[in-house]
């Protein structure tokens, strides 16, 4: 008698979401927690002198953030082996209106006899795609 | 100046004992937008099976950034902290960082790449606590801009 697998996910499936509006406050949180406090991420005139379109976001802040839907679907960080992302497009933070980051998680690619997948985020700024191949390696719940 | 190719040689030393505080931890997990009860609470920390608070997974940057700047202060790196993009990252984890750990980092560069006008250096740190078991691998790629 063989074990049957039980197919509970399929590549596709779209397994966590969630939306952060981020602002200036969220820029100068992220360097103090961090130790970041390379001056384009809250000072306008530096920004402009490096020639930046303004103020942007770490991007390790979208690194950080983008991940904890995941975190939050799989329960247990342990179940989180790899991470990486590569930052293919600035998050320019508006002094007034902030910037909304969107981020969603689906599997890229599926082991379950392993029990483990690829989860690949999708995370974008007014529907431009900020983050360019967004992996994490998981332990399914 | 550009980077120093020799970089890929050189051998950085491990750096100082960095202790993972609790209050460090909820900060950073405050700042990274975790609601997660693990990151903030050690009753549910320790209900999970952890001695404490859990870091969330890009705390490791954290710890890294202590062997960037060992590079960054190579007076002959080449790499000027203002010409420097952070182009791509990784972290490799063994187990999760949690509050009370006694994390040290050591750097090697383990490529130099020139692209364009650009050089591309990729920075692997590994982490490792105080019994000398490893935590997780963090790896930066750093494009250095030419330009200027």
């Amino acid at each position: 008698m063989s074990a049957e697998i039980v197919h509970r996910y399929e590549k596709g499936d779209e397994v966590a979401r969630a939306t952060y509006p981020i602002t200036r406050e969220s820029l100068v949180r992220y360097a103090g927690a961090s130790g970041d406090f390379n001056a384009i991420h809250y000072r306008d005139d530096v920004a402009a002198s490096v020639g930046l379109p303004g103020v942007l976001a770490h991007g390790m802040l979208t690194m950080g953030l983008a991940v904890q839907p995941v975190v939050d679907w799989v329960g247990d960080p342990a179940r989180i082996g790899a991470y990486q992302v590569r930052f293919t497009r600035p998050v320019v933070v508006d002094p007034a209106s902030g910037a909304t980051i969107e981020v969603v998680a689906k599997i890229g690619a599926l082991d379950e006899e392993a029990g483990t997948a690829r989860i690949d985020l999708t995370v974008t700024v007014d529907g431009q795609t900020v983050l360019g191949k967004a992996q994490v390696s998981v332990t399914l719940p | 100046m550009p980077v120093n190719p020799a970089l890929t040689d050189r051998a950085f030393p491990a750096t100082g004992s960095y202790l993972v505080g609790r209050e460090k931890v909820r900060e950073f997990a405050r700042a990274v937008f975790s609601t997660n009860p693990l990151n903030f609470s050690v009753e549910a920390a320790q209900a999970a099976g952890y001695a404490d608070v859990v870091a969330p997974p890009t705390f490791a940057i954290v710890v890294q950034e202590l062997t960037l700047s060992q590079l960054l202060a190579e007076e002959d790196a080449g790499i000027e902290l203002t010409h420097v993009v952070h182009g791509e990252q990784r972290f490799d984890h063994s187990r999760p960082i949690v509050a009370g750990d006694e994390l040290t980092a050591q750097l090697r560069v383990t490529s130099i790449k020139t692209l364009g006008g650009n050089a591309m250096v990729v920075a692997e740190t590994s982490i490792t606590d105080a019994a000398g078991e490893h935590v997780a691998t963090a790896v930066s790629t750093l494009v250095v801009r030419g330009d200027a």
